[in-house]
């Protein structure tokens, strides 16, 4: 469902990718993990050409994301992207935040917007917040607004860049939930994340990144027991050891 | 002997101050409807992806900010005038105009880059345009924040248009030189002058005031 192939990304002097290569299989979910600065969120928004790549190949269900004929608009449709800090449109409701992309991106009516809207929010346990400005929102609420945005486009891929980092740790929770069903649903995801518990619940793979480069790549079972890098090993020494 | 204030002057010439008053009104009013168009366009240049754009609204914001406004005005009425057999009153408009929405295009460009930047990739990521992302999701938030600082710049537009008087264009500040030049009560009429555009900028306060509140109250 997603190639990246030999990816390269520089800001300015500084190499933050590293031909970096991947695959994600339909229906499978890939936590990103590794140290700040190892360029997790950098690729992450490469998939969805948030961030221009400098070389290399991205292709996620069939489309080449950074390709020039591209029309990236169609292509992000099928591409769902959850912020760590929400970026909710403060000026209109939980219900609108939803149905914005459908009616004007989509075309869809009114009505058959707002249905479908109702039913995300309310699978999300937001049934009670449709006319709820962001504003009025607890974080993990409106992280939950946000991921029902995302799926009301019903994407084929849901990029989620570190979904639970900005929020107090007593709402981790009902956001990892939401993102758990998704797994479920056979939804195909990347997440960058912190939360190694969550990660080795629900991903189908690990992949570990130091200073731009994929160090390694392996089932949660073995990264999480026995990784082969001294990276790796070192890297979960420190975030599993307290 | 010290001055000796008549103020019978003003009540005598009241039909006078009036309609110099409402022709203020006017040609700001008008000149504001042509320089909001102005001030968005070239403000959305600022701002734009398109380097070609961005020079040549930029060069727009700071010739006209850099031109004193009695310039521009002879300037126009004169020159460009001739050609376009504008005459004083649609000259002073458009002159007000297009020097006002130099001013609104920056608050415009301020406006929409006070938008969080995550604000238009959210809107990019569920597939819209540039365009529509501007038109949907930045531009009425840049609206909001953009309220207070044009309402100034309106009040501005207002005492900016006695300028006008240079170019004969009727207006308050024309009607007094006026009365002064057949009445020598330049004290009284000045101060009453004075006071009248502290009337109309001070109701526009209060009517803008009125409108943002209501606007802001559905947030939070």
């Amino acid at each position: 469902m997603i190639t990246i192939k030999n990816v390269n990304k520089s800001f300015g002097a500084h190499q933050v990718l590293t031909d970096v290569s991947l695959e994600v299989p339909k229906s499978n979910v890939i936590a990103l993990i590794g140290p700040s600065g190892a360029g997790k969120s950098t690729l992450i928004r490469t998939l969805n050409a948030l961030e221009p790549i400098d070389n290399g190949e991205i292709i996620v269900d069939g489309v080449s994301i950074h390709g020039k004929k591209t029309d990236i608009n169609k292509a992000r449709i099928n591409i769902g992207f959850v912020f760590q800090n929400f970026n909710l449109y403060p000026f209109l409701t939980a219900l609108q935040n939803v149905t914005m992309a459908p009616l004007k991106v989509k075309g869809m009516s009114k009505e058959a917007a707002e249905k479908r809207g109702k039913e995300l929010l309310i699978s999300l346990g937001l049934g009670d917040k449709f006319d709820a400005y962001p504003g009025r929102l607890s974080g993990g609420q409106q992280q939950r607004v946000a991921i029902a945005r995302s799926l009301a486009m019903d994407p084929q891929v849901m990029l989620f860049d570190e979904p639970t980092s900005a929020l107090d740790p007593e709402m981790v929770t009902e956001v990892l939930d939401a993102i758990r069903k998704l797994a479920h649903d056979g939804m195909t995801m990347v997440v960058v994340t912190h939360e190694m518990g969550f990660a080795k619940e629900i991903c189908d793979e690990i992949v570990f990144m130091a200073d731009g480069k994929i160090v390694e790549k392996a089932p949660p079972s073995k990264f999480f027991t026995n990784p082969d890098s001294e990276r790796a090993k070192n890297f979960l020494s420190k975030v599993l050891n307290h | 002997m010290g001055y000796q204030y008549d103020w019978s002057v003003i009540s005598r010439n009241m039909d006078v101050f009036i309609e110099g008053a409402l022709k203020t009104l006017e040609i700001s009013a008008l000149a504001l409807l042509i320089g909001i168009p102005i001030g968005i366009i070239i403000g959305m240049g600022r701002v734009s992806r398109n380097k070609v754009i961005r020079l040549l609204s930029s060069i727009y914001v700071e010739v006209m900010r850099g031109v004193p406004l009695l310039v521009l005005l002879i300037w126009i009425f004169f020159v460009l005038g001739q050609f376009l057999k504008l005459g004083a009153y649609w000259g002073a408009i458009l002159g007000l105009a297009i020097f006002t929405g130099a001013f609104i295009a920056e608050i415009v460009r301020s406006g929409i880059q006070g938008v969080p930047k995550g604000q238009m990739e959210a809107a990019r990521s569920s597939g819209m345009s540039y365009t529509q992302a501007m038109r949907y999701i930045i531009l009425p938030q840049a609206f909001r924040r953009v309220l207070p600082p044009l309402a100034s710049q309106f009040i501005i537009l207002i005492k900016d248009s006695s300028l006008v008087s240079v170019i004969s264009a009727t207006d308050l500040t024309l009607n007094a030189k006026n009365l002064v030049a057949t009445s020598f009560r330049s004290l009284e009429v000045w101060t009453f002058v004075a006071l009248v555009y502290f009337i109309m900028t001070f109701s526009l306060s209060l009517i803008i005031r009125y409108f943002e509140k209501r606007l802001l109250s559905r947030e939070v």
